[in-house]
């Protein structure tokens, strides 16, 4: 049994929300924030993001592809699960979740299509057997690869971009909302927490794609373009600090406006909180990065590329970590303290083997990768050097000077 | 619910010796077969339900959080009802609820010198405005025509939203049916003319249930007549449980 200091009401002092419920707007997070990265590429015309655009498209989708699992392993009933979607009752928020899921899923797997559609024709062509069938469904038997139809591909990939970013950050947005529109819970209802979740996807997509981005690399004895790494980390401290700043400013109203909810609030961050909050979400995970960031981008032109690389991946890293920690204080440290307002209960430990525990957690985080090794294995997550040799793909050996 | 429980059982009974069950039971016609249950009867448009807590009242002897455990089977660590005790003064306040009440209240030393102490029985609310209903995705959760709020234990998905959503923490998740459960003002005995479990077992008339439609009914004479509060009013929810004798402290 927990413990409680103060009072809480009886029913109070379970946590309904486990650690699932964390991981939800975590790998969500990944979901929209890999897809805007993508789309400051197609949409935004970033050149410089070119070599990270079909990582961040592929990581979207594997990461789309296990989003809901968290979800449906929570469930009380998880055989009812499937009735949100087609039974849903539209005065809730959660029932949201089917159609911006599926509209989304949609526009990605449409926008993997036509990324996609004349690498798939290709492969059909030189492939046998099998996997040349395989190719062929892939591309719907359709083997047009005339340049009026590769035009219409790349529009296609504009509008589709055009469409994906606003259903992503709407995707992600409505996750904020589920928890910002409880009134009961003075931790989570705000206005401000859908802005604050969907930034800080947009920190853990870009933080997760500079590490894959430098390990694939790596891995596939590619070149780290400078120009890449340099921007995205700028991009990364951008959101970081807006990120931040928000979070804070919900914090500081709260203890400015002294209402009845921070009696409440100010004990939980400062006791039960105390590690995840302050440590975690803004020490180890906010200021550390943002110095690190803060060296990568007003320093660019004097760090050599090594450093950079892994000044990148170490505020990479803690980033993942800040935006966890995010997660879990909203959503488990709503549940610690009580709508009492008199009583705050324990710390809630989540188990290593159960059905909601850690060790599924890891395999519900370490299942995208999988599936991202799969979706290379089959789609290339590098773009092919373009006719005539694309000038960033011929340079197939590490350049001096890069990692 | 066990009303609907115990119609389908008579009826498949029955329809098993007529030799058409499954045909009947996919027609959808299922619950006008077999013999007429009492609550079919009942007509809901004919009622509205008000609950009034007087909490100058009460004693805090627990009887209602047992009546209610005994009569809807409440998980142990879960309540659909319990009791507080406020024991104040100027300056300080100490708040408790051992098990809910469920075995009354031990003595207790407040650490300062209290002047003033009362017990407040609490439960869902039923309110009009609810949000449980409002962030239920599935519409398991459902206000009667007669002023009930109640869960469809078998269209809930057991999310737990719900429970997030409920501002007086009167609902959870059963450990046994893994779906949400709540106070139902005992629905299966208020539609056959009983009054709630803990209404019954009250000794001291703390609880009163009533109905807003009858024209002499006491809680409507008190609601009224008399000044009566409500939890948490700020939030709008309307709540359908009022109560007598409030203090500021009590949330």
């Amino acid at each position: 049994m927990p413990e409680i200091s103060g009072y809480a009401f009886p029913n109070d002092i379970h946590v309904h929300w486990s650690l699932m419920i964390v991981m939800y707007p975590y790998l969500t997070g990944f979901v929209a924030g890999s897809f805007i990265v993508t789309s400051l590429y197609h949409l935004f015309g970033k050149k410089e993001f070119q070599p990270v655009a079909r990582l961040a498209l592929g990581t979207s989708l594997c990461f789309l592809a296990v989003a809901a699992l968290p979800l449906q392993l929570h469930l009380g009933q998880p055989q009812r699960g499937f009735s949100v979607m087609v039974t849903p009752n539209f005065t809730s928020a959660m029932a949201g979740f089917g159609i911006l899921y599926s509209f989304y899923l949609v526009i990605v797997l449409l926008e993997v299509w036509f990324v996609y559609r004349k690498e798939i024709i290709e492969a059909a062509r030189r492939s046998r057997g099998f996997k040349r069938k395989f190719y062929a469904a892939l591309a719907l038997w359709t083997y047009d690869t005339s340049p009026e139809a590769l035009d219409i591909d790349h529009r296609a990939v504009t509008i589709l971009t055009a469409i994906g970013l606003p259903s992503a950050c709407m995707l992600h947005g409505y996750v904020g909302f589920i928890f910002g529109g409880i009134k009961a819970n003075p931790w989570w209802s705000t206005p401000l927490m859908p802005v604050i979740f969907l930034l800080s996807a947009a920190v853990s997509g870009i933080a997760l794609l500079i590490l894959l981005y430098q390990v694939t690399a790596r891995l596939q004895r590619r070149a780290v373009e400078r120009e890449t790494v340099q921007s995205l980390a700028r991009w990364l401290w951008f959101f970081l600090i807006i990120t931040v700043t928000l979070e804070l400013l919900e914090i500081i109203m709260l203890a400015y406006e002294h209402s009845e909810e921070w009696a409440i609030i100010a004990p939980l961050l400062t006791t039960r909180l105390q590690f995840s909050f302050i440590s975690m979400q803004m020490i180890i995970g906010s200021l550390i990065p943002f110095i690190l960031l803060a060296i990568v981008v007003l320093l660019a032109a004097y760090l050599h590329d090594r450093i950079r690389n892994t000044l990148t991946i170490a505020a990479s890293l803690l980033l993942l970590l800040q935006v966890f920690s995010m997660r879990w204080n909203v959503v488990i440290g709503g549940q610690l303290l009580s709508k009492s307002f008199r009583g705050l209960r324990s710390a809630y430990e989540p188990h290593l083997f159960e059905k909601e525990g850690i060790l599924t957690a890891i395999l519900l985080f370490i299942a995208p990768f999988i599936l991202l090794y799969v979706f290379d294995r089959v789609l290339s997550i590098v773009e092919p050097p373009a006719p005539g040799g694309h000038e960033r793909e011929g340079e197939r050996s590490a350049s001096p000077g890069q990692a | 619910m066990d009303d609907n429980r115990s119609t389908r059982r008579d009826f498949l009974s029955n329809a098993i010796t007529l030799g058409s069950g499954a045909v009947v039971f996919l027609s959808g016609t299922s619950l006008a077969a077999g013999e007429e249950h009492p609550a079919e009867r009942y007509d809901w448009e004919a009622h509205r339900y008000a609950y009034v807590i007087d909490t100058t009242k009460c004693i805090g002897c627990g009887s209602c959080v047992r009546a209610c455990r005994a009569e809807n089977e409440v998980p142990d660590g879960y309540f659909r009802t319990w009791v507080e005790r406020y024991v104040l003064s100027a300056e300080s306040s100490h708040v408790d609820s051992p098990n809910g009440g469920l075995d009354g209240f031990p003595p207790m030393q407040a650490g300062f010198a209290p002047t003033k102490s009362f017990f407040v029985p609490k439960m869902c609310n039923h309110c009009k405005e609810t949000p449980c209903i409002q962030v239920c995705p599935v519409g398991a959760s459902y206000r009667t025509r007669d002023g009930v709020v109640l869960v469809d234990g078998q269209r809930c998905i057991g999310c737990g939203y719900c429970v997030q959503a409920c501002p007086y923490g009167s609902r959870f998740l059963s450990p046994k049916t893994h779906t949400a459960e709540k106070c139902t003002w005992c629905y299966h005995r208020v539609t056959k003319g009983m009054k709630p479990a803990c209404v019954e077992v009250c000794p001291t008339a703390t609880r009163l249930f009533g109905d807003m439609k009858r024209e002499d009914d006491p809680v409507r004479r008190i609601l009224e007549h008399e000044r009566v509060a409500v939890m948490q009013p700020h939030l709008l929810t309307e709540p359908q449980c009022f109560y007598l004798g409030l203090d500021k402290e009590v949330r």
